[in-house]
């Protein structure tokens, strides 16, 4: 039940893992589509939040192509509601995040990410 | 009362029958789920918007079911234990889940969170259930990474059970050094069965909430508090001595003797002195 979202908001925390620690990159992804209920407003209020740049590439290399590269200065409803699947809808179930600055994967099996690290992997 | 600390580390004292529990039994449930009403209060998100709210130690999903029906939208996270994750999944809630110990601190991004609640579940950090565990550290690293993951203005709430006030002393310390104001939210502070303490974290400067059914302390009161009721303690038992040994004295030596030689009289024993200006004088010394 990894959502877009959530990915949106998830770096890498491997001790002394600082630089190019987000996004994760996914790989071999099993996605699932999961119809939620829309709430356009909350969308908006979290604009500000997200990194988008970061956004369209993984949703792009989820095979969804509906956001465009740029942010818009006004969101249409059409645009808020295909950014509405991308995040809430769009559900990764098994497959693996690595992170590109220091290489670790992390699984992600039945929906849910092993975020544990191994001792000395673990930040001061 | 046993404390589920003290028995075994999470990862073993969760198994499935104590898993399966928190879902089966409605006593259980509502306790559960009264503690996830008062940590939302004390929250105070923002009425009739739905936030973006960090679960930690989620379990089965109770208390995110609840947040769900606040129209909130959740990340939680399960302590490492697999159990869990098949409650969880079996009740199909609706927030991320994620597998994670919180001693090793999150990667978020700063600001991600509009708020953080957590039901009984940092006093587990105390324990040091490896030799590589040192609850100090990881309480520090636990906070310092929550606070730079929530937004500012911001709260977290977090309902735990201390077995000692040592412990309360640990886990506030090491909020305030990771850059939290606030302090602790005290509820039915008079009842032995229905107290519960709830840290009510802050991002930013507001106020810390009321406690119920008795006054709200902070940590600088808790601890005058006790000094008070330390000396209180002393005063009374000090106190009480004396009233012990002046209950006798009061009565000065000449009424004593008066007293005695009417009670003789009475009793018709003979030989009984008269009284006069000189009774219960002193003999002075002859020379």
């Amino acid at each position: 039940m990894v959502r877009l979202i959530t990915h949106n908001m998830l770096t890498c925390h491997v001790r002394n893992c600082t630089k190019d620690n987000f996004p994760l990159v996914f790989s071999d992804v099993e996605l699932v589509v999961r119809e939620a209920p829309e709430n356009l407003d909350f969308i908006r209020r979290f604009l500000p939040k997200l990194d988008w740049a970061a956004l369209v590439d993984t949703a792009r290399s989820l095979g969804d192509e509906s956001l465009p590269g740029t942010q818009p200065e006004e969101f249409t409803d059409e645009q808020l509601r295909a950014l509405h699947h991308v995040l809430m809808e769009m559900h990764v179930e098994e497959g693996k995040m690595t992170c590109r600055g220091c290489g670790h994967i992390y699984h992600i099996s039945n929906g849910i990410p092993n975020m544990l690290l191994a001792e000395h992997e673990v930040g001061r | 009362m046993s404390r589920p600390e003290e028995i075994a580390p999470p990862e073993l004292f969760y198994g499935d029958t104590e898993a399966q529990k928190y879902t089966a039994n409605s006593r259980i449930k509502s306790i559960q789920a009264q503690m996830t009403a008062r940590a939302l209060e004390l929250l105070a998100l923002p009425e009739d918007e739905s936030a973006f709210v960090l679960d930690i130690g989620c379990g089965s999903g109770l208390s995110g079911e609840m947040l769900e029906e606040e129209g909130h939208v959740w990340v939680g996270w399960i302590s490492r234990r697999v159990c869990w994750v098949k409650v969880a999944l079996e009740r199909e809630v609706e927030g991320d889940l994620f597998l994670h110990d919180i001693g090793q601190g999150f990667g978020f991004r700063p600001g991600t969170f509009d708020g953080a609640i957590s039901i009984s579940v940092i006093q587990w950090l105390l324990n040091a259930d490896s030799a590589s565990h040192s609850p100090p550290q990881r309480l520090a690293r636990f906070f310092t990474t929550l606070h730079s993951c929530l937004r500012n203005p911001s709260r977290a709430v977090f309902q735990f059970y201390p077995s000692s006030d040592d412990q309360v002393q640990m886990i506030v310390s090491a909020a305030q050094r990771a850059g939290f104001g606030g302090g602790l939210v005290v509820d039915y502070p008079n009842s032995r069965k229905a107290r519960k303490m709830y840290l009510c974290l802050m991002v930013g400067q507001q106020e810390v909430p009321k406690g119920l059914d008795g006054e709200e302390m902070s940590v600088e009161e808790t601890a005058k508090r006790r000094e008070e009721i330390k000396n209180e303690r002393r005063r009374r038992k000090e106190s009480g001595g004396r009233k012990g040994k002046r209950g006798k004295k009061d009565v000065t030596a000449k009424e004593w003797i008066l007293k005695k030689k009417d009670l003789y009289r009475t009793r018709g024993k003979e030989g009984v002195p008269l009284d006069s200006k000189y009774t219960a004088r002193k003999r002075r010394v002859q020379f």
